[in-house]
């Protein structure tokens, strides 16, 4: 099987962002940088199901030189090649831009499943695994926490609100992948040394043949709103700082 | 030109969703900045009946396509129906719920109409003719106001973020073919496993109380679960009660769970890292309890109490019944 798995690279979750002061984005200083927490699940799933049919996983990453890294790791966990698109015209580009230079990329390799992570964490936009199904004519299944594949067949567990869909769809489909999914596997150090040697083409936005279409884009950040200086409700007696609460959760903030 | 503002109505076992009236009344709200109409999509098989109640949010033509193959809900039944509804009509702005539903179809619509959208939005307005969107990123930690250059202007909409409101129009219905093919379809819905305990989703909650890894263990939610009932909302969980298997992962708030926006948030036995922010932090009220007084969760909250859990959630339980 002929297995793609997508990965961002972001700031770690723990990362302290700030807002440049003109807010025309974030300063990058001082940034540990990841693979998505999504995208671990992605390859894992796409990790499990090489195992399974046999096969090869292609991590494909639209980033700049520093995604490198994040790209190791995936081939590091197990992949066995990638692709790296690196053109300055796409850092920071938008969902359409970005699922475009992905479609470019993919539409020349062979494919029979596609993995995304549901949401990358810097831009929180949700919308890649989508846009990059609907540029390759593929069906999509988001946001799933299990997968069943049994010939040309996927069936996918997809939780909504208060229930879960069982999905099926024909492969090849994109795939986004939330937690629940898998426990992604750390790379082993044997699996870091190899994956020095495993092949990673790197190309731009011309060797795809892509003009960057960019149909959206952040006019300016800012810092999140301060929130006014909480109370903290000071006493001895558990049941009397509890009324006190309830009192002012009904007269102050009237949300009860 | 591009004109009008549209949604794209949600609805689930023959009613329509709040998440559609928050959307609705949003779009009036734009349209009315604008000078122009709200038109809604309503698409399902038997749907039309509910056509007049989205008009009571706002809506002044409801584009009503029933076709056996629109129920239930699949992207590519509803994403080709939209398309073509939005093809012929030609809309300014296009908004959708982040809902579940809201949040596949809107995505695979922006690959579909080549546009862009600015998604999951705590504000949309109107700046100079366009929409202007402002979105959290970074979990929360920045915010970004989001221009679309493409046509239409989409956005889609946090839940229970945008308030719904009832402006007693009569709407008109437009009937339209969704023009499926239906065997060309590729993705069927085969089952639908529905939440036996009924319990309202944390992301449509508007209370919610929360337990982390200060409860100890699972049988210690049932001081949690009191409290919840008793003031009408939900329980929800940290990452480390998820992943300690006291709590499924429907449950999980934060970066790798749900972004839930309730008008009350009580965290109870959670330390407040800095992930699990990322999933309460637009919450309307926190209130903390938390036996550490360095606890980070108390930096967010707006009532804190610092004192052993399991004294204080009977209590407030208590209290609550006294006045409720
Ligand atoms: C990539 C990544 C993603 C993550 N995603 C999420 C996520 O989505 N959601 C999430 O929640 N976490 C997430 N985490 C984990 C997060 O970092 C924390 O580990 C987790 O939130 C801690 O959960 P907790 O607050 O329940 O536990 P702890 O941090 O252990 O805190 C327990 C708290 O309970 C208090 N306590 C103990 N006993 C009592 C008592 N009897 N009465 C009152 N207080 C008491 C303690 O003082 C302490 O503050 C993620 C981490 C990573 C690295
Ligand atoms: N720059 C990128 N390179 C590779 N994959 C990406 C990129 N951006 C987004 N994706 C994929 O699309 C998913 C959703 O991203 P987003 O729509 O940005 O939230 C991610 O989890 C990745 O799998």
């Amino acid at each position: 099987m002929n297995i793609v798995a997508c990965v961002k690279q972001v700031p770690d979750t723990e990362a302290l962002i700030k807002v440049k002061p003109d807010g025309s984005g974030i300063d990058e200083g001082g940034i540990k940088w990841v693979m998505s927490p999504y995208d671990e699940f992605g390859v894992e799933e796409a990790l499990k199901t090489k195992e399974k049919f046999g096969g090869e996983v292609t991590i494909v990453s639209v980033g700049p030189a520093r995604t490198m890294e994040t790209i190791r790791t995936a081939l590091a966990m197990g992949a066995e090649k990638a692709i790296h698109i690196d053109d300055p015209a796409l850092y920071n580009a938008d969902a359409y831009a970005t699922a475009s230079a992905l479609a470019a990329a993919i539409k020349d390799i062979p494919h029979d499943i596609i993995f995304c992570g549901m949401r990358a964490i810097d831009d929180d936009s949700g919308q890649v695994g989508s846009v990059l199904a609907e540029l390759l004519g593929l069906p999509q299944v988001t946001v799933i926490t299990k997968l069943d594949i049994e010939g040309q067949t996927a069936k996918a567990i997809k939780p909504i609100e208060g229930a879960q869909l069982l999905i099926e769809t024909s492969l090849p489909c994109v795939i986004t992948a939330q937690k629940g999914l898998n426990e992604p596997r750390y790379a082993s150090l044997p699996g870091i040394m190899k994956a020095k040697k495993k092949p990673v083409e790197v190309k731009n936005a011309g060797d795809l043949g892509l003009a960057v279409d960019q149909k959206s884009a952040v006019a300016k950040m800012s810092p999140p709103p301060a929130r006014p200086p909480g109370k903290i409700i000071q006493g001895d007696d558990p049941a009397a700082k509890a009324a006190e609460v309830i009192r002012l959760l009904r007269e102050e903030a009237k949300v009860i | 030109m591009a004109k009008g503002v549209w949604i794209v109505a949600e609805h689930r076992d023959g009613a329509l969703r709040k998440i559609s009236f928050e959307i609705a009344s949003t779009a009036r709200k734009l349209a009315d900045e604008l000078g122009d109409e709200v038109c809604a999509v309503l698409l399902g098989s038997g749907v039309e009946g509910m056509a007049p109640e989205l008009a009571k949010y706002g809506v002044d033509k409801v584009f009503v396509a029933e076709d056996a193959a629109l129920e239930p809900y699949t992207t590519d039944a509803y994403a080709a129906a939209v398309a073509k509804a939005v093809k012929e009509n030609d809309p300014a702005i296009l908004l959708l719920g982040a809902s579940v539903q809201g949040k596949d179809l809107s995505s695979r619509l922006v690959g579909k109409l080549a546009t862009g959208m600015a998604s999951d939005c705590t504000d949309v307005k109107i700046d100079g003719g366009k929409l202007l969107a402002t979105r959290p990123m970074y979990a929360g930690k920045a915010f970004g106001d989001v221009v679309v250059s493409g046509s239409p202007q989409m956005a889609s909409l946090r839940p229970n973020v945008f308030p719904a409101v009832e402006n007693g129009k009569a709407g008109e219905v437009v009937k339209f073919d969704a023009g499926l093919d239906a065997g060309a379809l590729k993705t069927k819905v085969l089952e639908v496993q529905k939440d036996a305990s009924g319990k309202i989703d944390l992301t449509e909650a508007d209370i919610i109380v929360s337990g982390g890894r200060g409860m100890k263990g699972p049988e210690g939610y049932g001081v949690l679960e009191e409290l919840a009932s008793l003031l009408g909302g939900t329980v929800g969980a940290s990452r480390a009660a998820v992943d300690a298997g006291w709590r499924p992962q429907s449950d999980q708030v934060g970066q790798t769970g749900k972004v839930v926006s309730p008008n009350l948030y009580i965290a109870c036995g959670i330390s407040g890292a800095i992930q699990h922010l990322a999933g309460m932090s637009s919450s309307k009220y926190i209130v903390a309890i938390n036996k550490d007084p360095d606890a980070p969760i108390f930096a967010r909250a707006d009532y804190g109490v610092v004192e052993d859990l399991f004294k204080v959630v009977p209590e407030l339980t208590a209290a609550a019944k006294k006045i409720l």
